[in-house]
């Protein structure tokens, strides 16, 4: 099938403004779109630019806005997304090149919450033991990516950038409900910041974006009640 | 601009990360990846890592050792293999001490599941040696490790790209030239000591499971540098990749009681290998799908068999093979079970075949997946850079890229895991007690100008011929001639249009002409590095005229422990031409025994 692929083009050695590129090329209903743009890339435009690795939703590279919303282009077949199909960068992040934004930003507040396992006292020989049930208790959000699809969809971080944004909270509860951990009070605390988990109003945009389907609203809602309990 | 740094880690997987979290310790460290640590494709590892922990049922490290020389056909160095497998328990506890979360047996014990090849040497029967999280295993080391190397404050340069190893002509390693991918500057990595982590090259052949990073940057650097190559004919393809796609479907489907059904509806593989089944070691499972659709046997006589793990499927064969469970009660598995244990293999299914595991059979073909050779290393991950182990000083390797050998051969699923970590944490401390004694190498005058030029005979190229279309040819012969089966006439073949396609690279040109995130002029780069790793590859297994392992010659189709029980080394000689040699396997433990599952 014949489609089209409009493309937020902005080269930032050349162009003023950004502009749209528009390709038409042959697809087949199961390309995924990564497919498409590794296509215009090799045998179109050159200098096309955007991130990409895996190319099957586990790396988390290619997070960008198809069709108006924030997708993997390796998990978006074509046949589900039309014979037109318009791409834009990540929003609320600077764009670098093209599909590239700066994750700077994202990273930062990922590393902001103490995104690691705290517990100072001395481990068993063996494996800490751990029930299943306490195991199961966290495992939705350590599906997590990185990915940045959620936190670039939600309008809370589109209008107040230092918001901490749902990825960050979601790498937070990892932490803060695995039993073995002990940093939750120190995360806790972070998150109770103006710029912290009240800024999310529950608009449910991280939740549609999210490849990995977790269920995010729900995890900061977990992260709220803990923080209202305490 | 020129960065000065003890220790110099270059990739940021596992093996990278493992190695800088421990350099770090004791040396000032960097890491240097072209890709977001997160980015790096230890995330996509799926089943488990192997560790004879024995929580679910007796086992021994020294079983794992004799199931990892076994399923190496006898080639990997058993010293090293003693070392990997003796190593592999401690590195899962410390993993777990790390806030690795695995999956846990009732009693809150790390949980482990059967994987191929992997025994009880008592019983000959699958053992549960394979500890997972989920079938996201490898992205749970990947973020752990990452978590770990925040914690500590080890500093990372993300979306740098190396392009060229620092020798200078004393001939020790004085550190890297990368691009910073944003700003397309060079910069010169100074350091006393350099590890490569750079991963593998299943980007050479069209079907693999490997991501697009995955180009062979750092193995065809060293080996552009003068540094041998070790056991390249041997590349391992995976039995279950998705049709079509070569998206990997884990050894973890089997693990969890998964058949491979052919044409005519038979479950094939116990014709193949008797006693374990579908959980023979991945070398014979990949050649017994390929002698399938040979035989008219295909799915529709197509080139492609099912992988079938519907729970009636499943549950009919474990009463059929009488299959226990550790307590004794008789093995069956539910629909739920499947979605919890293979959640991620169902998502796949369903969003790039639209079909859901429990309801349907898989579309499957073997997809290139790993590289057992690679740089030579010895056991403290030194680079070694002749048969005689003559150590190159200040350069270490670990991970896919290296070559110890512990995979000899084949690799068994979930030993590349161990591999990265054990491997990975020996390279750190090695390179951090190294960079302590050890005095600055001299730097090489004008340390960025090779990989200044090699940028610029690609940005300022004005031939005719197109990258993507020299990549596609490459991928489309790997799979033809260089794949699971081999002849000379297949391989002489492709190393001819091999050298023609590298005559057709000379002639390149690129459109994007800009410095900024310039990843057109980087792809090209990436498409010289694996047209060279592609002739290695075709040459090294032109020259091993035996069957072993993954290298199946058609043309000589026995073991040949007589001539063959030696790894071969690839040099790259001054006039570009390259010349083989060999260097013996260390024994010591098993003598070379017939290869039956």
């Amino acid at each position: 099938m014949k489609v089209k692929v409009k493309v937020r083009r902005f080269n930032p050695e050349k162009d003023h403004r950004p502009y749209w590129g528009e390709y038409q090329l042959e697809a087949q209903p199961t390309d995924r779109v990564l497919d498409l743009l590794v296509y215009i890339k090799g045998y179109i435009d050159g200098t096309l630019t955007f991130r990409r690795s895996c190319a099957h939703g586990i790396c988390g590279s290619d997070a960008m806005v198809i069709n108006g919303r924030n997708r993997l282009a390796c998990k978006e077949l074509v046949k589900d997304v039309g014979r037109t199909i318009v791409i834009e960068p990540l929003r609320g992040l600077p764009v670098i090149k093209d599909l590239a934004v700066d994750m700077e930003p994202f990273f930062r507040k990922y590393r902001s919450i103490l995104p690691f396992l705290i517990n100072d006292e001395p481990p068993p020989y063996t494996e800490r033991l751990q029930s299943p049930e306490a195991r199961e208790r966290f495992d939705d959000t350590t599906k997590c990516i990185l990915c940045a699809a959620c936190t670039t969809s939600c309008p809370s971080f589109w209008a107040n950038d230092s918001y901490l944004g749902p990825a960050a909270i979601v790498q937070a509860h990892r932490f803060i409900f695995d039993d073995r951990d002990r940093g939750a009070q120190a995360r806790l605390a972070i998150l109770a910041e103006a710029d912290g988990v009240w800024r999310c109003r529950t608009i449910y945009n991280c939740v549609d974006a999210c490849p990995r389907e977790i269920d995010i609203t729900r995890a900061i809602g977990e992260v709220k009640k803990l923080l209202l309990v305490e | 601009m020129i960065h000065r740094f003890d220790v110099i880690v270059v990739g940021a997987g596992g093996a990278g990360l493992m190695a800088a979290l421990y350099a770090s310790r004791g040396a000032k460290t960097a890491v240097i990846s072209k890709l977001y640590p997160t980015r790096s494709h230890t995330g996509t590892a799926q089943g488990g890592i192997g560790a004879a922990l024995g929580n679910m049922e007796e086992d021994h490290p020294e079983w794992h050792i004799f199931d990892t020389i076994k399923g190496s056909d006898y080639l990997a160095d058993q010293d090293a293999v003693k070392i990997l497998c003796e190593e592999a328990v401690g590195m899962v506890y410390e993993l777990e001490h790390m806030g690795l979360p695995f999956d846990r047996t009732p009693d809150g014990r790390i949980a482990q599941r059967p994987f191929g090849g992997h025994t009880n040497n008592v019983t000959k029967q699958p053992v549960r040696r394979a500890c997972h999280a989920a079938d996201r295993t490898g992205h749970m080391i990947l973020q752990t490790v990452y978590q770990q190397c925040i914690k500590n404050n080890v500093t990372f340069f993300d979306e740098y790209q190396v392009l060229d190893l620092l020798v200078n002509d004393e001939g020790h390693v004085a550190g890297v030239t990368a691009i910073h991918i944003d700003s397309g500057e060079l910069h010169t990595f100074y350091g006393k000591a350099t590890i490569f982590a750079t991963g593998g090259f299943g980007r050479l052949w069209k079907i693999t499971s490997n991501a697009y990073a995955l180009t062979g940057d750092g193995v065809a650097v060293a080996f552009r540098r003068g540094i041998p190559l070790e056991d390249m004919e041997f590349y391992q393809f995976h039995p279950t990749g998705i049709l079509g796609l070569g998206i990997l479907l884990t050894e973890g489907v089997r693990g969890e009681g998964g058949v491979l059904i052919n044409g005519e509806g038979e479950r094939f593989m116990p014709r193949y290998a008797p006693t374990v089944k579908d959980l023979a070691s991945r070398d014979v499972v990949s050649r017994a799908i390929y002698l399938e659709v040979r035989a008219g046997r295909g799915i529709g006589g197509k080139d492609y068999v099912y992988l079938d793990v519907r729970p009636e499927t499943v549950n009919k064969y474990f009463v059929e093979d009488g299959v226990k469970n550790p307590d004794g009660t008789p093995r069956r598995i539910t629909a739920q079970d499947i979605r919890r244990k293979l959640p991620d293999i169902s998502d796949f299914c369903k969003t790039y075949l639209q079909l859901d595991p429990i309801k349907s059979p898989l579309p499957i073909q073997p997809t290139a997946h790993y590289a057992m050779g690679g740089i030579p290393t010895n056991n403290n991950a030194e680079v070694v850079i002749d048969a005689q182990g003559t150590v190159m000083p200040g350069f270490y390797a670990a991970g896919e890229c290296a070559c110890v050998s512990v995979h000899g051969a084949n690799r068994l699923g979930t030993n590349s895991l161990v591999d990265i970590l054990v491997f990975g944490r020996r390279a750190g401390q090695n390179a951090a007690i190294y960079a302590a004694q050890a005095d600055w190498p001299r730097l090489p005058a004008a340390a960025e100008e090779p990989a200044r030029a090699a940028l610029a005979a690609i940005r300022n190229g004005t031939g005719r011929e197109v990258v993507a279309q020299i990549r596609a040819e490459m991928r489309s012969l790997m799979m033809d001639n260089v794949g699971v089966f081999r002849t000379e006439a297949l391989l002489s073949e492709a190393l001819a249009r091999l050298r023609d396609l590298k005559e057709c690279f000379s002639r390149i040109s690129i459109m994007d002409k800009g410095k900024r995130w310039n990843t057109e002029l980087l792809e090209a780069w990436e498409l010289g590095c694996m047209l060279d790793l592609a002739e290695v590859t075709t040459v090294a297994a032109l020259t091993r005229t035996e069957s072993r392992g993954a290298h199946f010659r058609e043309d000589f189709p026995e073991r040949d422990d007589v001539n063959w029980l030696k790894h071969s080394l690839a040099y790259l000689e001054a006039d570009g031409q390259i010349r083989m040699d060999t260097k013996p396997v260390t024994l010591g433990l098993y003598e070379p025994a017939r290869r039956v599952y």
